[in-house]
């Protein structure tokens, strides 16, 4: 069980720890600056932050021994003379990290590999502990790439990167909007995977692109990966083959609109979302901040409320601020209101640790 | 010798005090501060070497008038501000 949790926050990096069953924020770093991402390697023991200073672009930092130090971001190499490189909606696609959207440790033997998953849709990978980057170009230069569109970001974001437990070899990432890929020789060939996803929000023609798609975060089961999970902008999806094809869950009540999903680290059949009303409104339905469970690989759903603010609440959570610890008991999430809500027992009872933080972008559990 | 001065804020991130320097052109003044200070490059720049889209430079009281290629002609008693643009929040 985990009693650590990072908490990426648009005001810092917020270190909360659970001591004799009390969490409490316990430290913060780069207080004031815009934390969007947090990863701790355990390989190595180090911890890594991203940040987008805005006006100053995103950087990465890593942890060593204590310190903090600045290491190189991924980098777009020179975007030829006179190329024309736009998006699905025909916007010119910059060659410039805009953000780094994923961060993710490579198997549990490939000593200092990171990937990293990048807007405007550039997917990296670092061998050295993330002192250099190399853009996978097998991804980049697929004329598919072009057919991506921002969703939620100007340009095409990369937000998950699955390392498949069996063979780290075999990698699977998400993009809102340019649906799922999949590499099962270390990143060399690359394939869309996102059959059976549809996306109302365009014109029924191309609704069924898989390369158009919008998963707003793809998880996969640890114990059965094969099982994956997606929550997509119109809907939850399941794939049971590996993603060669998937099928929507129907019926969630209160909605089946949200960001994050978190997968049980042993029971396949179990996941969590958290809802909100639909693109347009994104704010929860009447107001109650509600969590949705299903134990049955999607048959049913359960609405868990207990502890959990059930009147004038606006929070959402965003695509990784929804996370589980290996025990499979312990969730936690974080809101873009501030809120940081822990459960023990799989989400029947939550408990409000603070409402007071920075607006949420991640939250994950640390050893 | 021109003068490059960069805001106050950056100075939190990475350590850029004011410097004296040379060359005909913004960029060139630039590079040869960047030449002993390689990490304030990405801070001001982007992959492309073009200014940060909410940077803005001052020369002489005047923008910036080319922000990818920061060809603007300097003079050995120029005032170069690298500041930040508000459009960036």
């Amino acid at each position: 069980m985990s009693d650590r949790l990072a908490v990426s926050t648009r005001k810092g990096l917020f270190w909360v720890e659970c001591d004799d069953g009390d969490w409490r924020v316990a430290d913060v770093d780069f207080l004031g600056d815009n934390v969007t991402l947090a990863l701790h390697d355990p390989r190595s023991g180090y911890d890594y932050a991203a940040l987008n200073h805005g006006h100053f672009g995103a950087k990465l930092h890593c942890r060593e021994n204590g310190v903090w130090k600045e290491i190189a971001a991924p980098a777009y190499p020179p975007k030829p003379e006179g190329l024309v490189d736009r998006d699905g909606w025909g916007k010119d696609i910059p060659y410039s990290l805009i953000d780094i959207f994923s961060l993710e440790t490579g198997g549990p033997q490939e000593d200092g590999v990171l990937w990293c998953g990048t807007i405007p849709g550039g997917l990296f990978r670092s061998r050295d502990h993330g002192s250099t980057w190399q853009l996978i170009r097998s991804l980049w230069d697929n004329p598919k790439r072009q057919q991506w569109m921002g969703g939620g970001t100007d340009w095409p974001a990369i937000h998950s990167i699955c390392v498949d437990p069996r063979d780290s070899a075999i990698v699977r990432i998400g993009i809102s909007c340019g649906g799922v890929w999949e590499t099962r020789d270390g990143g060399n060939a690359w394939e869309c995977r996102a059959d059976g996803m549809f996306a109302a929000f365009l014109p029924p023609e191309l609704g069924r692109d898989p390369n158009v798609q919008d998963p707003h975060r793809l998880a996969q089961s640890q114990s059965a990966p094969d099982r994956l999970w997606v929550q997509h902008h119109n809907g939850i999806f399941r794939s049971d083959d590996a993603s060669a094809s998937w099928r929507e869950i129907t019926g969630v009540q209160p909605s089946s609109f949200g960001f994050a999903v978190a997968v049980h680290p042993r029971d396949p059949d179990t996941a969590w979302f958290v809802p909100a009303i639909k693109d347009e409104r994104r704010i929860p339905v009447d107001g109650k901040l509600v969590v949705t469970r299903t134990r049955d690989a999607g048959a049913t759903f359960e609405v868990l409320c207990g502890g959990l603010p059930q009147e004038h609440a606006y929070d959402v959570v965003y695509r990784h601020a929804l996370d589980i610890d290996s025990s499979g008991d312990r969730l936690a999430f974080a809101t873009t209101t501030g809120g940081l809500y822990v459960s023990e027992d799989q989400g029947d009872r939550w408990r409000e640790i603070t409402h007071r933080l920075p607006p949420a972008h991640a939250v994950r559990f640390v050893p | 010798m021109a003068r490059v001065v960069f805001t106050a804020n950056l100075q939190r991130h990475v350590e850029c005090p004011a410097a004296e320097t040379e060359g005909a052109t913004v960029r060139e003044a630039l590079e040869a501060v960047f030449r002993g200070n390689e990490r304030l490059r990405g801070y001001v720049l982007d992959d492309q070497q073009a200014l940060r889209r909410h940077m803005a430079i001052v020369v002489d009281g005047k923008p910036l008038r080319d922000r990818v290629h920061l060809s603007d002609p300097i003079s050995a008693a120029s005032a170069i501000y690298v500041v930040q643009a508000l459009s960036g929040g």
